[in-house]
């Protein structure tokens, strides 16, 4: 049949060769859809009349272009407009369609395939390209009327005449398909709610960062997004009527859309015997373990790998052909980028993020823009990206990554894209800002020109906090200090230091602590993802620095709405136990301005028989220490002792430990005033908060002070006339003696005081920095004036503090006890020893 | 590896993001099994190279983890100490399919003194 061969035309869409010879050779093709035809569209293409083409159906369509039924269903297309191959293309080129008659049943021994009404028709190749079958999680209620998956047109059919009807619909699964089946359905006028699993959006393709900028765009259209949610059933008689989540939540909805996810379809396969592994197994040539069988699409496995989008079916039918007319080139596997396609929502992502040896992030945030674009680079190539925002640059990526080009020289540029990176040869930033007009705008937030902020650094503004305070460059989002401190340098010349004189948080970020707080508070941030994006985070999820930074000034600022983020914590408040040098805790509990009781004592005195703890110490704050627990035992430590009545000493947190007591009035000949009973008062105050660092308290009876609270952050030294109230002191590594804030006449005021300078602390404090530093920094007429000398200010701290007080004070103990979070303290499996057997799970533990 | 050889440890959603959980492996020291915030999973012989801390109650971020008692930060892809520290934790390979996670049969027997089973891959 050479005399049909084409040579090198190899464009499917080449106009049609009528096939004057009819071959005798018999390809039959099961599954008309984008592989199938595709590769039926590359045979042609080289060899028309090679053989007598039969394509089985499933559906009752000609092909279409079953990526656009996203589309379609957003009411951007119509059918007719995606359609690939018409009847005509089937009728030219001799291709006989069975559509709507699936095929049952492949005998290899006798060549034949058997369709569902019982037509058989023999092959001498056979092509499978049965493509996915959608995932349907079996939860209860899974095969109620109403529950549709979103993979042909058939399901868009149903979703349309739901939407018709209006009313709730859920999409279980936030990947692709499910965003653009929510999409759509919005804009057809349903009120759509997002389940999803994991804690990010579409995260096999985006990091953190861009999931969190693709949920607040998608609520922003009106959308529910649920993320970390877990479908527990579907509720409904006749038809679905709402979606239970594990956690109880009920959401109603007339329409449920699941897209979990897809699995290849390979039962036809493996019931016919061919090798099967997650999908049907073909060498490079697309042939299977049986040489007259080959497999397309996104049916098969090769080498190890199963793909779920276009890009690499277009490969494989290339070299599926190749192989057929035996001019032999081979598929050598693909990589993939992702585009969502939903309106005006550029979201795009290819490669790996895998990181490791000598990967490196490059990382560009624009807040102003909402523009998120992370690089990852190896060895000087790109090897993974993703883009939020502005994804005109994908292409050009995905490209620099596919080739492996070497980035090296354009590496500073190539996050700015490609017209910036290879535009006139400037790969010098500077020279890039030093190109820019006058007029061209440097701030966004403030509307400032380049003229203007190079005007102000002439006038005297030689540091980038006074271009800020001069011109407001920088000053709100700070998206453009780089370019800010680039002017001040073309400038300046030698003149400029180049050195910010704020100490930045880490590495992470160009901002320091107290911006970071002031942001915070200005923008109404409400996330540590959205922090790192509106503050330009150069990492994708910071550092071990930064981050419980960012989870305390986010649980300072927002009381009650914050939700704790358990990972950006270290061990000792993850643990709510202090980790001991062997890996095994301390336990504290809490004894009240350090007063115990017989119950008590027998409670502690139990533990550490029950759990063989190695030692109990009396500790420096005046409690008792458990020593030697390990971390699965902690629960049910904390669980008796919370029965004796005792709750978390806090001895591991950033957050009040001990108010430390003396005998005071009571008992002891020189006391003034009820020194006990005023710490136990201020200790129940105080207890749960969460600090910038650790904070001691001590309140003695007498200026004797044998509560040493002149070494404490917060000190009171009872005298007969009142309460002297001292601050800012520490006993640790450097020793402090406390400053003398005032003097006041009551136990009310003393604890107000007390609460008020707290809350300064709490509100105004670096992360890590205890109160003598802070103190030191700040200067005690500063506290003065606003704890001593502004009664309503003072009154406002101590609002706030107690408000937020409501929400801290939860025994962490009795949380844990009673089963949450018990991944912390399980392992994931363990394995133990198994005497003449072969080492197995002995536990399986799956929290 | 064919499929015998390895060992399904549980579900990669029982791992916190940005977490670990550990295999304990009696006889031998625990394997930690992290989840990065990009949701890939890594396991480490669960020993910092430093003074043995166990690098599973770290924080996670990118693809390290910084230990939780003096802070060291491991590379969770070659189990190497990054920046300043020197030493080297063994890694344990690690495979996901369908949402569970795998480990070879050969890492869940206790290593020997002289012969440990988890190696650097
Ligand atoms: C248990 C205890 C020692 C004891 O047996 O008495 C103790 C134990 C530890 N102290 Fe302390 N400190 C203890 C009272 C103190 C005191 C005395 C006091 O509170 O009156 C001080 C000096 C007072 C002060 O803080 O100003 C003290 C100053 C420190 C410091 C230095 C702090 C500083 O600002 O300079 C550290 C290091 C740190 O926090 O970074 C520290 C850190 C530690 C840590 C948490 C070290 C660590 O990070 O692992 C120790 C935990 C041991 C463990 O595994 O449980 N510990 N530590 C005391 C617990 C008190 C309690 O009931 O909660
Ligand atoms: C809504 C939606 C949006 C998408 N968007 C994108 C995108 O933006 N980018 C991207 O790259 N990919 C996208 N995809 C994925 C893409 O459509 C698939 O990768 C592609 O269609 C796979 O082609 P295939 O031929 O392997 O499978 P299919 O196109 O599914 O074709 C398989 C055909 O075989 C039929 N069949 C199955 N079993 C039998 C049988 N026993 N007998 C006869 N016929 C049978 C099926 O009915 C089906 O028509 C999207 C998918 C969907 C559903
Ligand atoms: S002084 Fe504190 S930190 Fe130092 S060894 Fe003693 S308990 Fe540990
Ligand atoms: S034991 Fe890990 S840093 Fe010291």
């Amino acid at each position: 049949m050479d005399f049909h061969d084409l040579g090198n035309m190899a464009t499917p869409e080449a106009a049609p060769v009528p096939s004057a010879v009819r071959s005798d050779r018999r390809l039959v093709v099961i599954g008309n859809g984008m592989a199938g035809c595709r590769a039926v569209e590359e045979l042609l293409a080289r060899e028309p009349g090679r053989y007598r083409v039969t394509i089985f159906g499933a559906e009752p369509h000609v092909n279409y272009n079953r990526i656009m039924l996203s589309p379609v269903l957003a009411g951007e297309k119509t059918f007719d407009e995606i359609v690939i191959n018409d009847a005509a293309w089937y009728a030219d080129h001799d291709i006989e369609l069975i559509a709507g008659d699936p095929v049952d049943h492949i005998d290899r021994a006798a060549r034949t395939v058997t369709a569902r009404s019982g037509r058989t028709v023999g092959y001498d190749k056979l092509l499978i390209a049965t493509g996915s079958d959608p995932v349907i999680i079996p939860v209860p209620g899974h095969d109620l009327p109403g529950v549709i998956t979103f993979r042909d047109m058939k399901d868009v059919d149903h979703m349309l005449v739901a939407a018709g009807r209006g009313g709730d619909a859920v999409v279980i699964g936030g990947g692709l398909l499910g965003l653009e089946a929510a999409h759509g359905l919005t804009l057809r006028g349903m009120k759509v709610t997002v389940i999803h699993l994991a804690a990010t959006l579409m995260e096999r393709q985006l990091d953190e960062a861009a999931g969190w900028l693709l949920k607040s765009a998608l609520e922003a259209r009106g959308q529910t997004v649920l993320t970390g949610a877990n479908t527990a059933e579907i509720v409904g008689t006749d038809r679905v009527e709402a979606v239970r989540l594990a956690d109880g939540t009920v959401i109603p909805a007339s329409l449920v859309v699941m897209a979990v996810g897809i699995r290849p379809a390979v039962a036809l396969a493996r019931a016919a015997g061919l090798a099967v592994g997650r999908g049907i197994q073909v060498d490079d040539h697309m042939v299977t373990s049986d040489a007259d069988v080959l497999a397309v699409g996104e049916c098969v496995e090769h080498d190890g790998m199963v793909y779920g989008l276009v890009a690499p079916l277009w490969d494989m039918c290339r070299a599926l052909a190749d192989g057929l007319v035996e001019r032999h080139t081979g598929y050598r596997g693909s990589v993939t980028s992702t585009k969502l396609k939903v309106a005006g929502l550029d979201v795009f992502s290819a490669g790996d993020f895998s990181g490791g040896e000598g990967a490196e992030d490059i990382v560009l945030r624009d807040a102003a823009r909402g523009i998120y674009k992370r690089l990852v680079v190896r060895d000087d190539r790109i090897v993974g990206a993703v883009l939020y925002g502005d994804t005109a640059d994908g292409g050009w990526y995905f490209d620099l990554l596919k080739k492996r080009e070497d980035i090296a020289d354009i590496r500073e540029m190539l996050i700015f894209g490609q017209a910036y990176a290879s535009g006139g040869g400037q790969t010098d930033p500077k020279a890039a800002v030093a190109a820019l007009s006058d007029d061209a705008e440097i701030c966004g937030c403030n509307g400032v020109t380049k003229g203007k902020v190079v005007c102000s650094i002439v006038d005297g503004a030689t540091s980038l906090d006074a271009v800020r305070s001069t011109c407001k460059a920088s000053a709100s989002c700070g998206s453009c200090t780089g370019l800010v401190e680039q002017l001040l340098s073309l400038t300046l010349g030698a003149d400029y230091g180049g050195e910010r004189t704020v100490k930045t948080m880490c590495t992470c970020t160009s901002f320091g602590h107290d911006d970071v707080r002031r942001e915070i508070v200005a923008q109404d941030m409400r996330s540590i993802p959205e922090v790192m994006q509106k503050l330009h985070w150069s990492t994708p999820d910071g550092c071990s620095s930064c981050r419980p930074a960012l989870n305390y000034y986010l649980l300072c600022a927002l009381p009650g709405v914050y939700v704790d983020d358990q990972q950006s914590r270290f061990v000792n408040e993850r643990m709510h136990a202090n980790i001991q040098k062997d890996g095994t805790y301390s336990v504290v509990p809490r004894m009240w301005g350090g007063l115990t009781n017989p119950r008590e004592l027998r409670a502690i005195a139990d533990v550490v028989d029950k759990f063989n703890a190695p030692m109990v110490k009396v500790t420096g704050g005046q409690r008792l220490d458990i020593f030697g627990i390990k971390k699965e035992d902690l629960p049910a430590v904390w669980a008796d002792l919370n029965a004796a009545g005792m709750v978390s000493g806090h001895a591991y947190g950033k957050s009040l430990r001990t108010v430390k007591t003396c005998v005071g009035s009571d008992w002891c000949r020189f006391g003034t005033q009820d020194s006990t009973g005023l710490g136990v008062q201020i200790e129940q105050m105080t207890w749960g908060s969460w600090m910038p660092h650790k904070f001691k308290i001590a309140v003695s009876g007498c200026p004797r002070n044998c509560a040493e609270a002149t070494i404490k952050d917060f000190g009171v030294v009872c005298v007969d006339s009142g309460y002297e109230l001292h601050v800012g002191g520490n006993g640790g590594i450097k020793v402090r003696a406390t400053d003398f804030l005032c003097k006041v006449a009551t136990e009310q005021e003393a604890k107000d005081y007390c609460a008020a300078f707290t809350q300064l602390y709490r509100e105004e404090a670096r992360y890590l920095e205890r109160t003598a530093p802070w103190v030191e920094r700040i200067g005690l007429d500063y506290i003065k004036s606003r704890i001593v000398d502004d009664p309503a200010g003072r009154q406002a701290l101590t609002e706030r503090f107690l408000f937020s007080q409501q929400f801290m004070q939860d025994d962490p103990w009795a949380a844990r006890a009673a089963g949450a979070d018990r991944e912390q303290h399980a392992p994931l499996a363990a394995f133990g020893p198994a005497p003449g057997a072969a080492p197995g799970p002995a536990m399986m533990e799956n929290a | 590896m064919m499929p015998a050889d390895w060992i399904d440890i549980g579900a990669v959603a029982d791992i916190p993001l940005r977490g670990a959980r550990t295999v304990t492996i009696a006889g031998g020291d625990d394997i930690g099994v992290f989840r990065t915030g990009d949701d890939r999973v890594f396991a480490l012989v669960n020993r910092c190279p430093h003074k043995h801390g166990p690098l599973s109650q770290g924080i996670v971020h990118g693809h390290a983890v910084s230990c939780p008692l003096h802070n060291w930060r491991i590379s969770l892809a070659t189990g190497e100490a990054l920046g300043e520290d020197k030493g080297c934790v063994p890694t344990v390979p690690v495979e996901v399919r369908d949402g569970r996670v795998l480990i070879p049969r050969a890492a869940t027997v206790p290593a020997t003194a002289t012969a440990p089973v988890a190696r650097a891959a």
